[in-house]
Parts: structure tokens; C-alpha cells; sequence
């Protein structure tokens, strides 16, 4: 099997399903500790409060699996929250420590927007990588964000949009990458990246 | 830069659409799957079901209808009508809708926005509330507008987001099916009390009515059911004005 969706009681992964399934990928959806350290690709999704996902894959030993897999040069997608877990910290809440395999913490954006960003915003394509190809630069992406990643290290940043601050949007380094929009829900723009995802390299190199 | 979101309102009843496009290429205009890719291709940014079905078992059949159209439809859409508890709204999400609205049963039990947030996260939290102009204000009404919940909309629209909405679904009942334009005042006086996004709904019947509620109403998004229904514009038409307007659509 290709691409395992890790289930961590987390919010509604079918849709990440289908839609690779929509781009002829096998996807599924897994808590099966087996099936997630043997599965090629692991998909991290994420929704809600960024702690709360924190737990619920501490509480299945899946934070250890995630960073063990990703390690080893499996090939990680981390979307919307489940991106934002792939850095060191989040300020929701105080603080709360991420996976860390990505240095950097996850801001609010400022009081003075409207907050969550929601809806369609474009992906400015700050340098070339395997996630883009096929999409335009400047393409429409659906976003439900109120927190952002802010990388100490600008080479993992890929893609940045703009909202109130120009931050973050896709980022990647090696085999772990990651994007903050919904590409289940970003029609095709969306399924194109999810594709790219899923016939990229092992060890990712860009 | 954000797009400003076109919404398309589609009314449901035992699972097939009573009130959607009357696309002429559809062969069964009452599917839902069917509907909701012709307005993908129209270009809507989202889609919102509004379910009006009576019968008792009417979550499966409403969820039934969410995981056809979550299966093949890559754009998020919302799910509204007589959900009244945190399980109602479980059930529709895990079927795959992206958000739910809650209505009279938010007002009734303003506890279950903050319980629904707290469960799911505020982005799938989408307070509808349905408005009628007083001598001052406007009144919050419930039960698909039948009845005045003695709530002013402002107040109600604070709380709801005190609680954990994640949008405002603003509908004016004086201007809904008027065609004279949107409720200027009513959204930006809400739009200007709340942090949060606000949907203006009730009244579009041309393209510059959707420019007013994103610009002077101060909308992040604006919904239109009968308007489209008719066919009379199509999403390409507003979002063309729009445009041209210079605002940012997709």
C-alpha cells in the first residue's frame, strides 16, 4: 500500500482519502501500528487545537512512530494542523511542544484580522520543488487556519501566502514536507499536489 | 490575497435537491452529487446544504447525502437544518461535510457552540443567525423565522463567538427573496462587532449587490440561493464583476 492516513480521533480523514484516491492513488486510512510503519507514505492531518492533536498522538505512541518513520527517509505530508506538528512549538495556549522535525514555532495571526483565515488564498511558490509540479504559480488553495508556522530556517519555506503577514504555507525539507491549506478540498490545484506527493522520490531530495 | 468566497445555497429534502441550479445539461437535477460539481465548475468556492427534511430518520439519510457528495466533490461545503446536538453533528461530519450551522438550537442551548468547538474546533462552527429590522436594531428569530428569540443580532453574533463560532451566516429576513440587494447596514454592523467571518445572505438579485455586501457590509463572503437557482446570473457572472471591481476572486 501507498500513501496510510494516520488516525489519530482527530477530525474527518475520508475526504484526504478519496481525494488521492481520486488521483489514483490507494490511500487509507490507519491507527494500525503496523500498517503505519510499513506503508510507504504517511500523511499527517490535523484539525482543531493544536495541543488536543498533540495528545491524541501521544496517547497511540504515534509522535514516536512519526519521527522514527521520518527518519528513516519516509516521505511525511503534514496538513493544516498536522503541519503545524511538525514544528518545535506552538504558542496556542502558552506553549505547546510539536514533533520538532522542522525548526520553529506556530504564531497567531494578528488581533487586528479576521481570524480564522478562511477561504481561497494563492500560493506563491518561493522556490521550485516536487509538490508544484503542474500548479501554477499564484494558485488557489482553501485555507481554515488561526495559527501559522514560522520556520527559523527560511530554505524549508516552498510556498508563502499572504494574509495580514506573508507566512508560511508550504514548506518542506528532505523527505518531510508540509502544507497548511486543505489540498482535499482545493479542487484541482489540490489533488495535483496530493498526486506529487504521492510519486515523489524516497529521501524526497528536491 | 484572501478571494472573497461565492457561496451557492442548495435546499434539501429527504436527500435530493428542491432547490438548486436548473442546469440544463443535469439529467437529474434533484442529485446532489450532480449539483454540487456543476457548481464546482461554475467556479463556487464553497457550497452550503441546507436540509429541510422532516422525518425521523433523517440523519442517515443526511449523512448519506454528505458521503456521496464529500466522495466526489473537492471543495468544502456546510451542512445546515435542525442539527441540535454535539452527536446530530458528529455524524454529519464524520460523513465528511466540512462545517455544520447552527441555528435555533444554538440559541436555545448556547452552551452547544462552545461544546461543538471545543469537540470539533471552532472552523467547522458556523453560527446562521436570521435577522428582522426593529425601530433600532434588528431581532434574532429562530425556527426558520417564525419565531422572534427576543435576541438582539449584534449582542448574539458577540456571544456566538465568545463561544466558539468560527463564521457568521447573517441572513436578513427583510431583504431574503426581495432581490433589492443585501442588508447593508445589518452586515456591516455585525461585521464590525465580530472578529470572526461573516457570510452575508438574503436579498442579491444583481451583481452589484454581492460588491456592496463585500465592500460597505464589510462580508468575507456572501451566499445566494433563489438568485442562482434561477439561473438568472451564473458564479462566472458575479465573480467577473467582481473582479473588474477589484476585488480578489478566485
Amino acid at each position: 500500500m501507498n500513501v496510510a492516513i494516520i488516525d489519530y480521533g482527530v477530525g474527518n480523514l475520508r475526504s484526504v482519502e478519496k481525494a488521492f484516491a481520486a488521483t489514483g492513488c490507494k490511500a487509507i486510512v490507519s491507527s494500525d501500528d503496523r500498517v503505519l510503519r510499513e506503508a510507504e507514505r504517511l500523511v499527517l492531518p490535523g484539525v482543531g487545537a493544536f495541543r488536543a492533536c498533540m495528545q491524541g498522538l501521544q496517547e497511540r505512541g504515534f509522535d514516536r512512530l512519526v519521527r522514527e518513520r521520518a527518519s528513516e527517509g519516509t516521505p511525511l505530508l503534514g496538513v493544516c494542523v498536522g503541519m503545524q506538528l511538525l514544528f518545535d512549538e506552538s504558542e496556542e495556549f502558552g506553549s505547546t511542544r510539536g514533533l520538532g522535525l522542522l525548526r520553529g514555532s506556530v504564531r497567531r495571526f494578528r488581533n487586528d484580522l479576521v481570524v480564522p483565515h478562511i477561504g481561497w488564498n494563492r500560493i506563491h511558490q518561493t522556490r521550485a520543488h516536487e509538490l508544484f509540479e503542474g500548479v501554477e504559480e499564484g494558485a488557489f488553495c482553501y485555507f481554515v487556519h488561526s495559527f501559522y508556522c514560522e520556520p527559523s530556517d527560511s530554505r524549508v519555506v516552498v510556498g508563502e501566502t499572504e494574509y495580514g503577514v506573508s507566512y508560511a504555507s508550504v514548506v518542506a525539507e528532505g523527505n518531510v514536507c508540509g502544507v497548511q491549506f486543505h489540498p482535499e478540498k482545493s479542487q484541482e490545484v489540490g489533488l495535483r499536489m496530493l498526486k506529487n506527493f504521492s510519486t515523489r522520490r524516497r529521501n524526497g531530495a528536491t | 490575497m484572501l478571494a472573497k468566497r461565492i457561496i451557492p445555497c442548495l435546499d434539501v429534502d429527504n436527500g435530493r435537491v428542491v432547490k438548486g441550479i436548473r442546469f440544463v445539461s443535469l439529467t437529474d437535477a434533484g442529485d446532489p452529487v450532480a449539483q454540487a460539481k456543476r457548481y464546482d465548475q461554475e467556479g463556487a468556492d464553497e457550497l452550503t446544504f441546507l436540509d429541510i427534511t422532516a422525518s425521523s430518520d433523517r440523519r442517515d439519510i443526511v449523512a448519506g447525502l454528505v458521503r456521496r457528495v464529500a466522495d466526489e466533490v473537492f471543495i468544502p461545503f456546510t451542512v445546515g437544518g435542525g442539527l441540535r446536538s454535539v452527536e446530530d453533528i458528529r455524524a454529519i461530519l464524520r460523513a465528511g461535510a466540512d462545517k455544520i450551522t447552527l441555528n435555533t438550537a444554538a440559541v436555545e442551548d448556547p452552551e452547544l457552540i462552545k461544546a461543538c468547538a471545543e469537540t470539533f474546533g471552532s472552523q467547522c462552527v458556523v453560527v446562521a443567525i436570521d435577522a428582522r429590522r426593529l425601530d433600532q436594531g434588528w431581532e434574532v428569530y429562530t425556527h426558520g423565522g417564525r419565531r422572534p428569540a427576543n435576541l438582539d443580532a449584534i449582542d448574539w453574533s458577540m456571544r456566538a463567538e465568545q463561544l466558539g463560532a468560527g463564521e457568521i451566516l447573517l441572513t436578513s429576513m427583510d431583504c431574503d427573496g426581495t432581490r433589492n440587494g443585501y442588508d447593508i447596514e445589518l452586515t456591516r454592523a455585525v461585521s464590525d462587532a465580530v472578529r470572526i467571518p461573516v457570510i452575508a445572505s438574503g436579498g442579491a438579485g444583481k451583481v452589484e449587490h454581492f460588491y456592496d455586501a463585500l465592500t460597505a457590509g464589510g462580508a468575507n463572503a456572501v451566499l445566494a440561493a433563489s438568485l442562482f437557482h434561477f439561473g438568472e446570473l451564473s458564479i462566472g457572472d458575479v465573480k467577473s464583476y467582481l473582479r473588474s471591481r477589484g476585488l480578489e476572486v478566485r
